[in-house]
């Protein structure tokens, strides 16, 4: 038998792979996210875009992230697929974190490195920059872990996509407190550590408890 | 090997079967035949594990199969209703991702699944295939896990004659290398011990 680390970052290779054979659908939700914080840049008073800028990144990159989560449903989820995946003989949360960080590697790594775009556009301070960026590294995995815990339980639904943002987007709340929290401290020169640990810890609890929550969820739902 | 005990399965508000029993023992096979909607498919998940039935369990070696997952799992290669295939993957990176999930040190080479079963080692996704092929794969993923029990849900799908027979071939060898076979079909399936049959009634 395959050791398991092996099989591990096989299937997350697997699934980039599979991401960069469709990568026009990789493209929407970063392009999703540039375009909503121009129309908010066009939409607001030139004195009013920095002040509102921690505040309407973070929620146009949850809406992003929400997004994404219908290819990672089809690329991982589907019938066929989740019932070998229900047989391996590898722990079903171990096969579950490697497609999460296989679709935070192709959609929300993307969103990070859109980031600095956004922040020009709202004219947000430069010393304010280094804790948007931490915050979104630390907070996008926790997003897609999440996220597939709600891709999880919804998998079988009807209208599952307006059902999935109901149950995913209150659980998104901490960290958009914390992660436009900690923009809004560094633009008034505070430090940002606490916010940012707390996203750290929140994606700490989110790795612990979100595979077995998905892997849980999908024996749950499978019909 | 694999045996059902008292098996009842219930779909919404409809029995589908209620107290039933079948078994597979080494080098036989079980063909559950049964109209559409009869519960195959339900039959079929349940004995791998997928899905708990109301009532009954069934049993791996005289223990219940829920009780040794891990173990039970290791000897099982299940073929489902639905096509286990990444669209946008290649035949070989498929049959590759699927030994990743199920590995075994005794699975086949990919190089003779793919030229047993006639496919195309091109590197074209596996989308672009004829449903026939897509099924030819499904097939060669089975194959290339000589595993003690294959569950099977309608294998000759979409295949053609000679693919029929490349199936019949994989399942003599199998009962002939002392495994077990359980599957569905609609198309009469040759092998050279005929297999035991249940059939599955309609309730209403």
């Amino acid at each position: 038998m395959h050791t398991l680390p092996a099989v591990f970052f096989a299937l997350a290779m697997r699934d980039v792979r599979i991401a960069y054979r469709r990568r026009a659908e990789l493209l929407y939700p970063p392009l999703f996210l540039m375009l909503a914080s121009m129309l908010f840049a066009l939409a607001l008073p030139a004195n009013a875009r920095a002040e509102s800028a921690p505040a309407v990144i973070w929620v146009i990159a949850l809406l992003a992230s929400l997004m994404a989560l219908e290819t990672m449903r089809r690329r991982d989820y589907a019938r066929g697929l989740l019932e070998q995946l229900l047989l391996s003989p590898q722990p079903t949360a171990v096969l579950v974190l490697a497609s999460a960080l296989a679709h935070w590697l192709v959609a929300g790594l993307p969103l990070v490195a859109v980031a600095p775009l956004l922040a020009l556009m709202l004219n947000l301070p430069p010393h304010a920059w280094p804790e948007l960026l931490i915050g979104l590294l630390l907070g996008t995995p926790t997003l897609c872990l999440i996220g597939g815990l709600g891709v999880a339980l919804t998998r079988t639904a009807r209208a599952r996509g307006a059902l999935l943002a109901v149950i995913i987007l209150p659980l998104y709340i901490p960290i958009l407190i914390f992660g436009s929290g900690a923009v809004r401290m560094a633009m008034a020169g505070f430090d940002a550590g606490a916010q940012l640990l707390l996203l750290g810890a929140l994606l700490l609890l989110a790795l612990g408890l979100a595979p077995m929550a998905i892997a849980y969820a999908l024996r749950a739902t499978y019909e | 090997m694999l045996k059902a005990i008292n098996l009842t399965c219930t779909r919404g508000d409809r029995r589908l079967f209620h107290n039933l029993h079948c078994a597979a023992a080494a080098g036989s096979a079980l063909h559950i035949r049964g109209d559409n909607g009869a519960g195959k498919t339900s039959l079929l998940q349940i004995l791998c594990g997928l899905r708990r039935p109301q009532a009954g369990e069934v049993h791996w070696h005289g223990r219940p199969i829920h009780q040794q997952r891990a173990e039970f799992v290791n000897h099982l290669a299940y073929l489902g209703h639905d096509d286990a295939l990444h669209g946008d993957l290649t035949a070989y990176e498929n049959l590759t991702a699927a030994n990743m999930l199920a590995a075994n040190s005794r699975d086949r080479s990919i190089a003779d699944a793919l030229r047993r079963f006639n496919l195309p080692s091109a590197a074209r996704a596996s989308r672009f295939l004829s449903a026939g092929q897509k099924q030819r794969i499904a097939l060669a993923r089975v194959w290339r896990q000589p595993r003690g029990v294959w569950i099977l849900d309608e294998p000759a799908t979409n295949l053609d004659a000679y693919g029929i027979r490349i199936l019949e071939t994989m399942l003599n060898e199998h009962l002939d290398a002392g495994g077990a076979a359980i599957f569905t079909s609609h198309r009469e399936i040759k092998l050279s011990a005929p297999a035991r049959e249940l059939y599955l009634h309609t309730f209403q």
